[in-house]
């Protein structure tokens, strides 16, 4: 194997998109994606059947466009990557399954990475960017988690400062936006709602905020109570017989969920003196939160990264990057045991490595 | 410049199967029970079998499964030409990790996926054994654990020319207090399978190839929607 610039095909399957990626060292061939958002629309969230049934159909044509995007064959491929959590189990179990007979049938080494962790190696594969630094402060934000991290490196020490305890941030945005009568997927909704709207207007509750909370939530988060407090208010300006200015509403909760993001990440910089954030996940698709992040953070003297907004949201491209670091750190393949971790600490960068192998090979 | 995101459409897989010749190697796979794995030739000769028994842990198993039935045929993954994949009916979690590796295993080498109920490689079983036997098995019933107190079930009546199993009815869904009744109607025995031999789901494939024929369809046999309902008004809070 080409230790050096391995040839890595990445296969993430942790939620609703297919992902299929192909990465060269750190150079991204193919980032392709089918997913299967439209067929939960209706449901106003990822029906986690729907989910692993659109996989199981979306991975071999997923596959063959992404090889023909990167114009490599599978004979190339020189490792094979895949999400083993965490996610939804039996969209997991897919992948996996792929996975794990793709490097039988080619003979080759299968890297099982850690999905949150292969957020952050997203941003290795921005050409345009200066190599990471660490340590780093890292804010994941998307439809199935809310999570900050302590990176002090990509392949062998990532901490959990905190995270949701209730809701992902992507999943309020989709609640408040069926209570607003929006349409899902909420996050865009909410925000075109918002546009014309004062995010002063109403003052919407910040999660695990307030000074008791912070000996133990203190980078945690929570959104099922601002979910409940928005809902309460329109009831209330409705029973009145007021009109819900929807575009106020929208505006306030989005800017109470960006407050509490922005403002816990920075606090984690500050007292872990780390000067450098990075964003990660769809909900930074979100404009106004990238615009407070970057705002706020110039104001605290901290430097914001984002990765290129198609390799935010869950995609196959960081999970081969993360195990395409793995290779070039000189670090075994997974062994074949590993199953699909729904929980993964974000501690397990990479699962079932080949202890006995390690000392060998480092 | 970076490479943009593309989105593509999920559309269902077709393959086309390529003649089988008696140089032929199947890797049969089916999880629609347990981890099920073989390797065989196109006469039925059996160079590998492997089957965890355990209705769960099928994605833990299955990479093991197949790397040591390849070692236990003595065979590398290139000699492999066909991917047998059982296509249920079973528990769809697990059944999805067997089509799902039977997809991809067979995109490594570049060789076809022939679909097959995997009933039918019980009933093979079955009928092949009853043959040996001269037992004659008349008309009888495969039976599988459906979950949620349904069967699962497939009628069979002897077998073809081609040598693979007649249905006699599709496979169905019924609930378990009733599946006797059901049975006797139809006139069949009742025959409860916990375990599908991979080696008859493979050698099902080989004859299907053989006679030209496709004996399954390309999708999953779920025999149920996905278990959603659209939402309903968002509950009120109080106040
Ligand atoms: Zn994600």
């Amino acid at each position: 194997m080409n230790r050096d610039e391995p040839l890595v095909l990445g296969i993430e399957t942790s939620c609703d998109e297919t992902g299929i990626g192909i990465v060269r060292g750190r150079t991204l061939l193919s980032n392709t994606i089918a997913s299967s958002m439209d067929e939960h629309a209706r449901y106003g969230g990822v029906v986690p059947e729907v989910a692993a049934r659109a996989h199981l159909e979306a991975l071999q044509p997923t596959i063959d466009a992404a090889l023909v995007e990167a114009q490599v064959s599978l004979a190339d491929i020189d490792a094979v990557a895949v999400t083993s959590g965490p996610g939804l189990a039996g969209a997991l179990m897919v992948g996996v399954g792929a996975a794990k007979a793709l490097a039988v049938s080619l003979d080759r080494p299968l890297y099982a990475v850690n999905h949150l962790v292969g957020h952050i190696a997203a941003d290795i594969l921005d050409p345009d960017a200066p190599p990471l630094e660490y340590p780093t402060v890292a804010l994941l934000v998307s439809g199935g988690h809310t999570s900050l991290l302590l990176v002090r490196d990509l392949t062998t020490d990532v901490e959990l400062l905190g995270e949701t305890v209730d809701d992902a941030a992507g999943e309020a945005f989709d609640k408040v936006a069926r209570l607003l009568g929006l349409p899902y997927p909420g996050g865009p909704e909410i925000d075109r709602a918002a546009a014309t709207g004062d995010p002063n207007a109403i003052r919407f509750p910040r999660g695990l905020s307030r000074a008791s909370d912070m000996a133990e939530h203190r980078y945690d988060f929570s959104f099922s109570g601002l979910k409940t407090a928005v809902a309460r208010w329109t009831e209330q300006t409705r029973a009145a017989g007021d009109e819900v200015p929807v575009a106020d509403v929208a505006a306030s909760f989005r800017e109470a969920v960006v407050d509490v993001l922005v403002t816990k990440a920075l606090a984690a910089c500050e007292a872990h003196g780390v000067p450098r954030l990075l964003l990660g996940g769809g909900v930074i698709a979100n404009r106004r939160l990238r615009d407070a992040a970057l705002e706020r953070a110039a104001a605290a003297g901290v430097a914001v990264r984002i990765p290129p907004l198609s390799l935010c949201t869950d995609n196959g491209a960081m999970i081969a990057a993360l195990a395409s670091e793995l290779v070039r750190s000189g670090r075994p393949p997974s062994t074949m045991a590993f199953g699909a971790d729904s929980t993964l600490p974000v501690t397990e960068i990479q699962v079932a490595e080949r202890t006995a192998d390690r000392a060998g090979s480092s | 410049m970076f490479v943009a995101a593309r989105r593509i459409g999920s559309s269902p897989c077709s393959q086309t199967c390529t003649p089988i010749t008696l140089e032929g190697v199947i890797l049969g796979i089916d999880t629609s029970i347990g981890t099920a794995v073989a390797v065989i030739e196109p006469d039925g000769v059996v160079r590998a079998q492997l089957d965890s028994g355990d209705p769960r842990g099928h994605a833990e198993v299955i990479g093991d499964h197949l790397a040591r039935a390849l070692a236990e045929a003595q065979i590398s993954s290139g000699e492999i030409t066909h991917v047998a994949a059982g296509m249920g009916p079973g528990p769809f979690t697990g059944l999805r990790v067997g089509i799902a590796a039977a997809r991809t295993f067979a995109l490594g080498r570049g060789i076809p996926v022939v679909p097959v109920v995997s009933h039918d490689a019980v009933a093979l079983d079955r009928l092949l054994l009853a043959a040996l036997t001269d037992a004659g098995e008349g008309r009888f019933a495969v039976v599988t654990d459906a979950r949620r107190r349904e069967f699962a079930y497939t009628v069979y009546e002897g077998m073809d020319d081609d040598g693979l199993p007649v249905r006699v009815t599709d496979t169905a869904l019924v609930p378990r207090d009733e599946i006797d009744a059901t049975l006797e109607a139809l006139g069949a025995r009742r025959l409860d399978a916990t375990v599908v031999p991979a080696g008859m789901l493979a050698l099902a494939a080989a004859r299907a190839v053989a006679a030209g024929r496709r004996i399954a369809g390309d999708d999953a046999l779920y025999l149920r929607s996905p278990d959603v309902s659209a939402p309903t008004a968002p509950k009120r809070v109080g106040g």
